[in-house]
């Protein structure tokens, strides 16, 4: 469970994170939405504890992250945004690497790789090195270091973005493959995920919760029922408010 | 211990996944010769010792070892990967120290390859193996301050270039010259005695060369290890600041 209370981010006269309070239980999608610069990475950077928060709390599994940041981290899996990894490694040593560090050993390692590589169809650039990967392949590797230790949280910032419809597919089933029971964050900005892979959505603008609903009840708020017209209502109604605050 | 391995192993794997640990060993070595034959007058002086060679080890870390730390935190700033490491469940300790020993275990393993001098000095003469084995100790223990700085340094800025040039200049004004006799013959006279004691001792030349001269003092070494111990403090709190900007 993922309990968050009051989070603030200040970054100067700017807040860019404004007292949000929501908890996520097992078995929840959550699509995080905003327009850029909503605050969306800087929640979820706050969530896995890059970024400390000004005010406010964050517990993961029952950890404070900024107390038991470790206990926290251990059943977190997390996709930055951009999908950073190491240019000079190959996929299969950077995997490796992930693997050390979170400690998997013997059969277990050994499977845990095994199953990341065959959910993310990395067999064919396992010997390649990460620089040379498109943009697809590189999401996808960030994608198994997130998920290779099965964690019963993941944090995937725009974990489809730079992906071809075939492979946003792929990526969308795997998310409901494991939905059932583990709690998943994904933060987007494309409408059309929320619908196929959330069973909540949250819109978030300059910081603070605007909507938070299951994506049919949100939609539902349209005449028209379709949710990039509540998306574009609600959002652009907002920043007067949040303009003010700044 | 397992996190600071494995950071340990992909960092010093990492200087071999590109041409940066051949290129840097072969001019470390190529140069380490120019200084020793040429500048040293190795032969010319007809001693068996190995003075010459580690005489310039200082003036040679000044300007190779910040290529090895520059990239420390400098890269990974700039890549991103930093959110990646940091949100892994490790402490910041445990990054920092590994990350610093395998650019130190790096730099010791160039140095390793200097053996051959050794040797040689060995078949021309007779020298006194303990002090150039001390002088070795002197050396690695001096890269270690180097690195160290540099890593801090590195972890300022995203750019490996100015990690280069400010690691390279903080040394030079404030670890090499503060001993550098001509620079501090020109205070003597206008500056006590003590004072110019005080900043001379601080340098790592100073305590260098009194290693070289085959005494390990206890001094010395808590002089290193206590340089290293702060600048990686000071590396984790620039970190702490500065990660995620």
């Amino acid at each position: 469970m993922i309990e968050i209370n009051q989070l603030t981010k200040r970054y100067g006269s700017l807040k860019a994170v404004d007292n949000l309070s929501f908890n996520v239980e097992p078995g929840q999608v959550l699509g995080f939405l905003g327009p850029n610069g909503a605050g969306k990475s800087t929640t979820m950077k706050m969530i896995t504890g890059f970024v400390a928060p000004t005010s406010g709390s964050v517990r993961v599994c029952g950890h404070d992250i900024e107390s038991a940041p470790l206990a926290a981290k251990t059943c977190m899996g997390y996709l930055p945004e951009g999908a950073p990894g190491y240019a000079e490694m190959t996929v299969r040593g950077f995997l490796s690497f992930v693997a050390d560090i979170r400690g998997l050993t013997g059969e277990r390692r050994k499977s845990r790789l095994d199953d990341v590589i065959a959910r993310l169809a990395l067999d064919s650039v396992l010997e390649q090195v990460i620089e040379t990967l498109s943009k697809g392949f590189k999401r996808r590797v960030g994608l198994a270091q997130a998920l290779l230790h099965d964690p019963l949280v993941l944090i995937l910032d725009e974990p489809t973005d730079g992906l071809d419809p075939n492979q946003k597919h792929e990526v969308r089933a795997l998310i409901n493959a494991m939905a059932k029971d583990k709690i998943i964050v994904i933060s987007t900005h494309i409408l059309e995920e929320v619908d196929a892979v959330c069973n909540r959505a949250i819109i978030i603008a300059n910081g603070r919760i605007l909507a938070d609903d299951t994506p049919q009840g949100l939609a539902a708020r349209a005449p028209s029922g379709r949710l990039d017209e509540v998306f574009r209502s609600i959002t652009t109604a907002a920043p007067a408010a949040g303009a003010a605050h700044a | 211990m397992h996190n600071i391995s494995a950071i340990f192993k992909r960092e010093f794997g990492s200087y071999f996944a590109t041409p940066l640990a051949f290129v840097f060993i072969v001019i470390f070595l190529v140069l380490t010769g120019v200084f020793t034959f040429f500048l040293g007058g190795f032969f010319d002086r007809g001693q068996a010792d190995l003075a010459p060679f580690f005489n310039y080890h200082p003036w040679l870390y000044l300007f190779l070892l910040p290529a090895l730390s520059m990239r420390l935190w400098a890269e990974e700033r700039k890549s991103g990967t930093i959110e990646m490491l940091v949100t892994l469940p490790i402490t910041i300790w445990q990054a920092i120290v590994g990350k610093f020993l395998a650019a130190w275990a790096f730099a010791g393993l160039a140095l390793a390859l200097t053996f051959p001098i050794w040797i040689t000095v060995n078949y021309l003469g007779d020298p006194d193996n303990g002090t150039i084995f001390a002088a070795y100790i002197g050396s690695f223990l001096m890269a270690g301050g180097f690195l160290a700085i540099g890593g801090c340094l590195s972890a300022a800025t995203r750019n490996q270039v100015i990690a280069f040039i400010v690691t390279a200049v903080v040394c030079l004004f404030f670890f090499l010259l503060t001993g550098f006799p001509p620079v501090l013959n020109v205070f003597d006279g206008w500056l006590p005695q003590s004072v110019i004691d005080a900043i001379a001792s601080l340098s790592f030349l100073t305590h260098f060369t009194s290693i070289a001269k085959g005494v390990i003092d206890l001094r010395d070494l808590v002089y290193f290890a206590t340089l290293i111990v702060v600048w990686l403090a000071a590396n984790a709190i620039v970190l702490d600041v500065k990660k995620a900007d």
